[in-house]
């Protein structure tokens, strides 16, 4: 077996009354990236903050590169780098100041944190931009600053909250890039996101929280021939048909995913005649209907977003 | 089986000194560009106090507990130099660290505890606050105070008692949910113990009640300690007073921490 960077064992965290974390158990493998996919108030960041010990967790075993926490938290944050959910840069301070801020709190050594500032710089393409101020960057340039300031005392895990939300589409590309480089250097990965792209491009296996706990837990493709199959049929039509659809569908032994302006039939490979669906068995009759309803829709592959969609009955970004 | 093998040995400590040099220095880049705003806030205002009562109060009584007045409010304004520069610093800049800027969120998820950070911003402050505080000593000079050796014992005590001003100020900043509260703590703390430590006026004019309150008032110990440095130490009392402030800042102290944690560690 490999070695656990994280493992999180019936992790449970209430907030008062709500409970945010509500037995959530987690793995991710050394030199892996696992992406943490959930709509908003899943309790992405409120894991986050446990694996820093910035929440404390009211039960179950965290265990982050083998310290056990939160007694042995510090320990584990020296060989972390973290990119929170919400921008916390020294905005007094320039590009190159924070970063020289964080290879002192990081204890990076004397000798070696010249050129630890300077990798950082590079990692985050700020070279040309060191002595500006953090608060006259631009959000990208923000949010690049934010990953290399984690980055740059060479982390063994990085934790990655909502890395990409709110930029570009190209400066998200970049930013995957660099994600990607940091895997294939055996960097692990935990990352939130709600953009399932993201998960499905960088992700090797991705955990779906809804309420806190984790709803499907694998690789993304393994995920969605368990959930969802391997093709679905996306009817169009009025709201009264649709339900119809739906209905059809359901009896069928199908799930089914509405959108706003259609209804996806999932799994539905096989269903044209050669197969019949798994539990098709005594359900003849509505499977003619349904058979009727996939001939007027659109074919297409199943993707991740209609894991999430079906698992956490939310509309995905 | 996975993995599960928790590393142990050479595990980190409380209190270490990377911690702290890492928040440090933090302070001490920030401090690098904006040493004149600060510098000048944390001096002038005491200075313009020695000046006011020095030559407002000067011309009416010429000696006060034997002492030149323009002296006698020359060192007692040290302990509002060093009170200023600590208290204020500590409850706002905290505030705004955790609230606005969400610095402490940022430090705490590299290794650094939450004791550490708040002793080494104390630590800071107190730095500041001692070295700030001989501003108004400098001024007397100026007026005709004379310089003594016991005067380098100064920054010393300005670092004590700031220590323990700036951990109140970082205690403030934890519990108040609200940055518009501060006022009621600067006036129902802050002034009342800055009136009767014995800067503008002696303690011992004062009836019974309020003279046994000050022996509460960290501040009016700082005033004494830092009067007897300028014009000669009394051994026996002197000593309480250097306890004094040393129980005022490990109280304050371990209180400022409790509380920070309560804030930063959900
Ligand atoms: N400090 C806190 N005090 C009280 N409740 C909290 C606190 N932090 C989080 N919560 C609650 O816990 C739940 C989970 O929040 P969390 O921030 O972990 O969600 P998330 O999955 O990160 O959502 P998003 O995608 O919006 O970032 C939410 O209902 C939130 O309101
Ligand atoms: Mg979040």
């Amino acid at each position: 077996m490999t070695d656990l960077a994280i493992d999180l064992r019936g992790v449970v965290k209430r907030y008062g009354e709500l409970t945010a974390v509500a037995g959530l158990d987690l793995e991710v493998p050394e030199g892996t990236c696992v992406g943490l996919l959930g709509p908003n108030g899943a309790g992405k960041s409120t894991t986050m903050k446990m694996l820093t010990a910035q929440a404390i967790a009211d039960e179950g075993e965290i265990t982050v590169l083998g310290h056990v926490l939160p007694g042995d938290s510090k320990a584990a944050r020296a060989q972390c780098g973290v990119v929170p959910q919400l921008d916390n840069l020294d905005t007094t301070l320039t590009v190159e100041q924070n970063l020289r801020v964080f290879a002192h709190l990081y204890r990076i050594e004397r000798s070696r944190r010249r050129a630890a500032i300077e990798r950082a710089l590079g990692l985050a393409n700020l070279a040309d931009r060191r002595d500006t101020r953090a608060d006259k960057l631009s959000g990208g340039m923000r949010r690049r600053l934010l990953i290399a300031r984690a980055l740059v005392h060479q982390p063994r895990l990085v934790l990655l909250d909502e890395p990409t939300v709110g930029l570009d589409p190209q400066v998200r590309q970049e930013l995957w890039a660099l994600i990607d480089a940091l895997r294939s250097e055996g960097v692990s990965i935990l990352m939130s996101t709600h953009y399932i792209e993201e998960a499905e491009r960088l992700a090797d296996t991705v955990t779906i929280m809804a309420e806190g706990r984790a709803v499907a837990s694998g690789p993304p493709s393994a995920l969605v021939a368990e959930h969802v199959g391997r093709d679905a049929v996306e009817v169009y039509g009025p709201p009264a048909r649709l339900a119809e659809v739906e209905r059809e569908a359901q009896d069928g032994g199908f799930r089914t995913r509405r959108t706003g302006t259609s209804v996806a039939v999932l799994g539905v490979e096989g269903s044209n005649g050669a197969h019949s669906p798994p539990d098709a068995d005594g359900h003849a009759g509505h499977l003619a209907l349904v058979r009727r309803s996939l001939a007027d829709g659109h074919r297409r592959e199943t993707n991740l977003e209609d894991v999430f969609v079906l698992l956490t009955g939310e509309e995905a970004t | 089986m996975s993995g599960r093998s928790p590393r142990r040995g050479g595990s980190i400590g409380r209190l270490e000194r990377p911690a702290l040099a890492g928040v440090l220095t933090r302070e001490v880049i920030n401090f690098s560009s904006f040493w004149r705003a600060t510098t000048f806030s944390s001096t002038v205002e005491p200075t313009i106090y020695l000046l006011a009562f020095g030559f407002g109060f000067g011309s009416l009584v010429s000696e006060v507990s034997g002492y030149d007045y323009v002296e006698f409010v020359g060192t007692g304004t040290v302990a509002t130099a060093v009170l200023f520069s600590s208290v204020f610093p500590a409850m706002f800049g905290t505030f705004i660290k955790y609230q606005f800027q969400r610095t402490y969120d940022a430090i705490l998820a590299a290794p650094v505890d939450t004791e550490e950070l708040v002793t080494a911003e104390a630590l800071w402050i107190a730095t500041r606050a001692g070295t700030f505080g001989c501003t108004p000593l400098l001024v007397a000079m100026v007026f005709g105070l004379d310089p003594r050796a016991g005067m380098l014992l100064v920054p010393l005590i300005g670092f004590l008692a700031g220590f323990g001003w700036a951990c109140f100020g970082i205690l403030v900043a934890a519990v108040l949910k609200s940055i518009d509260n501060f006022n009621y703590v600067t006036s129902t703390v802050i002034t009342p113990l800055f009136l009767v430590a014995g800067t503008f006026f002696p303690i011992s004019n004062l009836p019974e009640w309020a003279r046994v309150l000050a022996q509460f008032n960290p501040l009016h110990h700082c005033v004494e300690l830092v009067r007897h440095a300028a014009f000669g130490f009394e051994p026996g009392t002197d000593v309480l007073r250097v306890l004094a402030l040393l129980g005022f800042g490990l109280v304050m102290w371990r209180l400022a921490i409790w509380r920070m944690t309560k804030k930063l560690v959900d």
